[in-house]
């Protein structure tokens, strides 16, 4: 599929254009987009809040358009044939998440509660460390199928990144639930790297035993039943997900990791069964454990009645008015928002600039920005799934849909609960959010999906040249 | 592998459309509901962003808005004040950030802080003009010498009280003053140290005079013998008697119908087949409860409702609504034909008994915002002059009027008269508490009647709960000084 856009000559979907264009100046022209269009907003936000331009506008625009011309370099270099949306896309959330973290720096409201004040800088250096580890990504892996060598060490590293919150005196629980751990004064979330290292091993996991566990099966009701003992992994894989759940209390976390092997295991084996059975178990498992952890029971009646447990935080500690405060943000962005700058969504107090920011992009741009964000994650995974269309090889395809599975499910979960369509989880918007970890592995996440889409679209080499092939059936449109 | 791919593409596409689905929901169909939700705090930081307009008594603003330092959790900017904010504060009411609002800061919110439709042009323009949005002004029918002379009449007199001044021929409020009374401004703010405690030491429960009540327009009282004048007039329009002159039908000591109960006068006084004149001058029991008697309830309920009573009064600050009972039987209806048993009355509705007598009968609709006004002082929205009812003919309102005219020239209102202005009046002395053990009301309602005859100013004063030695309280000492003292002021501010 991915060529068809290249090239008028080839339709099919698995094989890479031969000879398409590298596409690196539309990259270029649309990079140049997704660093104009946050300067304007950074202007915006400074005129309608102190009524002048920011002083700082001029080096937050060199610093972007400078993070953004590394990346194109190192992908020109390193990954010439790379899917040209995504970089752009990445970096124009970046932007614009910097722009609203920087606007609520200006809250004075968030400043007395020491919520906020100098996030924005940070934030950009984040970004810079995400956009070099990016570039190290480019520069180091040549071929995405390397990382296969690494399956079962990416197994191991998976489960001690998700177990490190849970050792005491590194743990640190930040409004009930406990996915961070304390480095140095850093507050890192390994479960944002963990998710990538996950997808690793799930994908070199399920390349080796797919045949396994998709031929291995019994018909039953119009079902493919897999073997008792193919159902370990997956069991093994729920199980862990139940164990962050109840030690972590984390639900999204949880129902990311779930979700994503969910997905990988239904395209490496085309069995529908998987999904069925998958819903099922994580139906059970949060039903389970929803019965008996508080924490995830208060999630669930903020959920269901926000202005209960609103009323409720103004006289019972343990209750949050996030949620509601959340939706009247909301609510009073209305269809093209209050303006950047001129909402008061820095009400949510905690959190205002991390977990629930996508209220201040709400209040601020309206249903109009909110729904172009969205439709740019949604680019972003849509790109990422005609990766895995395009890749070769079954790795591949696997790491690619892997890697955009779960960053669409992360977004569904995040602007979910948010906008109070599911219960709130802890995790937060890639890119935009406040968080050196989320910025950071999202950028190398993007990193390995270039990579895929460059192998994908690379030309086939050429094959050596044979004297008794004149008119071979190659052709290289030029 | 690709099939599965397309249809997880498939599921992304439907998590994107899910999101944007609920968005909407929220952003465009829930919208409204959550934006403007009171307990949104968004709407009070609109309330209070831009300096609210004013309430405006004679040209003059008695209110005014201060900005406050905005630091971290103090979000809102402006704050109210109030200029002699316990003398107009039954006007007023109060508009805090902490405690919301009331009476006319709440009632007419909307153009105050701006966000009435009706500013919508105006604030169209100052947004595209680039100036910040403003409030728009209530211009109020008071008059602040009548005012100041209610609330310093009630300041020494000392005892809790009320005075309401209406203009007879408009229905224009010219005062309404209540004691004891509160200042607004004490308590405008929001900060947990000096607001929330001035806000809690005014409630009623640690502070048992209830300061915050607007005794003007929501206490009723038993109005004693000030109702006399409504009896006076029901006996009028019913033709039971046709002049002030001719003697009553009325027996001494009247023993009261189906009961053997006498129903006594105020010491030894000439009662006995009295003139209405005489009895409404040395205030008869006897006599006027016969006349409630002999109408019978259904009559009397007839003309006191026709003065307002048994309904609630919107000016546009509503008022509690006076009671005459119905279904008593002869006795009740003779005892509430004098005020007492369950005869209750509002300040504002003896003032309005006062005003459709001097009125020549007609009865105006009592008002207090003459108009609205945009910041740039355009009116949006001005109130007329409204005939209520008319309880009296013109001819028996002009008998009626030459009997009060009595009271006050040789009767109990003596202390009401002013040189060179008639005045009509009635005073009233209430019983009040379980076996009248406790202070009783002092009233006094007047009018007075300029040479040229026409009739500025109608008042009601009331008294309560005095300190005074009981024997001193009767409405012609205590009310009636308060009472001329108000027409006084209105009159001198005609001229």
């Amino acid at each position: 599929m991915s060529s068809s856009t290249n090239s008028p000559t080839h339709h099919t979907s698995t094989i890479g254009a031969i000879g398409a264009p590298s596409r690196r100046n539309t990259e270029l022209a649309l990079l140049l987009f997704a660093v104009v269009i946050p300067v304007f907003a950074y202007a915006n936000v400074g005129l309608a809040i102190n009524d002048k331009v920011p002083s700082g506008l001029l080096s937050y625009g060199l610093g972007l358009g400078l993070l953004a011309g590394v990346a194109h370099f190192v992908v020109r270099k390193f990954a010439p044939y790379a899917d040209p949306l995504l970089l752009p896309l990445a970096t124009l959330l970046n932007g614009l998440g910097l722009v609203v973290i920087w606007r609520l720096d200006q809250s004075k409201l968030l400043q007395s509660i020491n919520q906020a004040g100098n996030a924005a800088p940070r934030q950009l250096l984040y970004t810079a460390m995400g956009i070099g580890l990016f570039a190290v990504v480019l520069i180091f892996l040549k071929d995405h199928r390397a990382l296969q060598r690494y399956t079962y060490i990416s197994m191991v590293g998976a489960l001690v990144l998700l177990l490190l919150p849970l050792v005491p005196g590194l743990g640190a629980n930040i409004y009930g639930a406990k996915i961070w751990i304390s480095v140095g004064g850093f507050s890192i979330q390994p479960g944002e790297f963990a998710k990538i290292v996950l997808a690793i091993f799930f994908a070199g996991y399920l390349m080796v035993k797919r045949d396994a566990l998709a031929l291995a099966s019994r018909r039953f009701m119009g079902l493919y039943l897999p073997r008792g003992r193919d159902l370990g992994p997956i069991l093994v894989v729920w199980f862990i997900s139940i164990l962050i759940l109840v030690f972590e209390t984390d639900l999204g976390t949880s129902l990311l990791f779930f979700g994503m092997f969910i997905i990988m295991l239904y395209v490496a084996t085309e069995r529908t069964s998987w999904i069925v059975f998958g819903l099922l178990m994580s139906a059970a498992g949060a039903v389970g454990v929803a019965s008996f952890e508080p924490h995830v029971q208060q999630r669930v009646q903020a959920w269901l009645n926000p202005m209960k447990e609103y009323t409720l935080s103004k006289t019972v500690p343990g209750h949050s008015a996030q949620s509601m405060e959340a939706l009247w943000a909301f609510g009073s962005g209305g269809t093209l928002g209050t303006g950047l700058g001129q909402g008061h969504s820095d009400l949510i107090r905690f959190a205002a600039n991390s977990d629930f920011i996508l209220a201040t992009f709400g209040e601020e741009l309206g249903l109009a920005g909110i729904m172009a964000v969205l439709l740019i994650y949604g680019l972003i995974v849509e790109r990422g799934v005609r990766t895995a269309l395009a890749a070769r090889d079954p790795f591949g395809k696997l790491l690619a849909v892997g890697l955009s599975g779960a960053m669409a499910l992360q977004v569904f979960v995040v602007a979910g609960g948010v906008m109070g369509l599911i219960p709130l989880t802890g995790m937060t918007m890639p890119f935009v959010a406040y968080g050196g970890s989320s910025v950071i592995a999202n950028w190398a996440l993007i990193g390995i999906l270039i990579r895929i889409s460059d192998t994908a679209r690379r030309p086939a080499p050429a094959p050596a040249p044979s004297p008794d092939a004149e008119m071979t059936q190659v052709v290289r449109p030029s | 592998m690709n099939k599965p791919l397309r249809r997880i593409a498939l599921f992304c596409g439907l998590l994107v459309l899910t999101l944007l689905l609920r968005d909407n929901w929220l952003q465009y169909v829930k919208a409204d509901g959550l934006k403007d939700d009171p307990k949104n705090r968004r709407v009070t930081i609109a309330r209070y962003s831009t300096p609210r307009g004013d309430i405006i008594v004679d040209g003059n603003p008695i209110t005014g808005s201060t900005e406050t330092s905005t630091s971290g959790l103090n979000d809102l900017k402006y704050k109210r004040t109030y200029k002699n904010g316990a003398m107009w504060a039954p006007v007023t009411g109060y508009a805090s950030q902490a405690f919301g609002a009331n009476q006319l800061e709440s009632i007419e919110d909307g153009i105050l802080s701006g966000t009435d439709d009706r500013l919508f042009f105006r604030n169209t323009l100052d947004m595209i003009t680039g100036k910040d949005k403003s409030g728009g002004d209530v211009v109020t029918t008071l008059n602040e010498a009548a005012q100041k002379a209610a609330w310093s009449g009630l300041t020494k007199q000392g005892g809790k009280g009320a005075v309401v001044a209406l203009d007879p021929s408009t229905g224009k409020i010219l005062a309404l003053a209540s004691y004891p009374s509160y200042d607004p401004s004490t308590f405008a703010g929001n900060s947990t140290s000096t607001d929330a405690k001035a806000w809690q030491k005014l409630q009623k429960k640690y502070d048992p005079n209830d300061p915050m009540l607007n005794r003007a327009l929501r206490e009723t009282y038993p109005p004693g013998s000030t109702f006399k004048v409504v009896t006076a007039a029901a006996a009028l329009e019913n033709n039971l008697y046709s002049s002030a002159d001719t003697a009553t039908d009325s027996p001494l000591p009247y023993i009261m119908k189906g009961t053997t109960t006498e129903l006594k006068n105020e010491g030894n006084i000439p009662c006995k087949n009295a003139t209405l004149r005489e009895a409404l001058r040395v205030s008869c029991n006897s006599v006027f409860g016969k006349i409630g008697a002999d109408l019978g309830n259904a009559k009397m309920l007839a003309e006191a409702k026709k003065f307002g009573f048994d309904a609630e009064q919107f000016t546009p600050v509503r008022s509690s609504a006076s009671v005459f009972s119905d279904n008593m039987n002869s006795s009740q209806t003779a005892l509430s034909s004098i005020g007492q048993f369950n005869t209750a009355a509002t300040p504002l509705q003896m003032a309005m008994v006062a005003s459709a007598v001097a009125n020549d009968g007609k009865l105006m609709k009592p008002y207090m915002v003459d108009k609205l006004q945009s910041s740039n002082v355009d009116t949006i929205a001005q109130t007329e002059p409204q005939e209520l009812s008319q309880p009296l003919s013109s001819k028996n309102a002009q008998i009626l009027q030459s009997m009060m005219e009595t009271v006050v020239k040789d009767g109990t209102g003596k202390k009401a008269q002013i040189d060179g202005v008639t005045v009509g009046g009635k005073t009233g002395t209430a019983q009040h508490g379980v076996a009248n053990s406790e202070n009783p009301y002092a009233w006094f309602l007047s009018y007075a009647k300029l040479p040229d005859g026409s009739s500025p100013v109608a008042v009601a004063v009331v008294i309560e709960d005095s300190s005074a030695n009981r024997d001193d309280i009767s409405g012609g000492g205590l009310a009636a000084p308060i009472a001329k003292s108000v027409m006084e002021a209105v009159i001198n501010s005609k001229k």
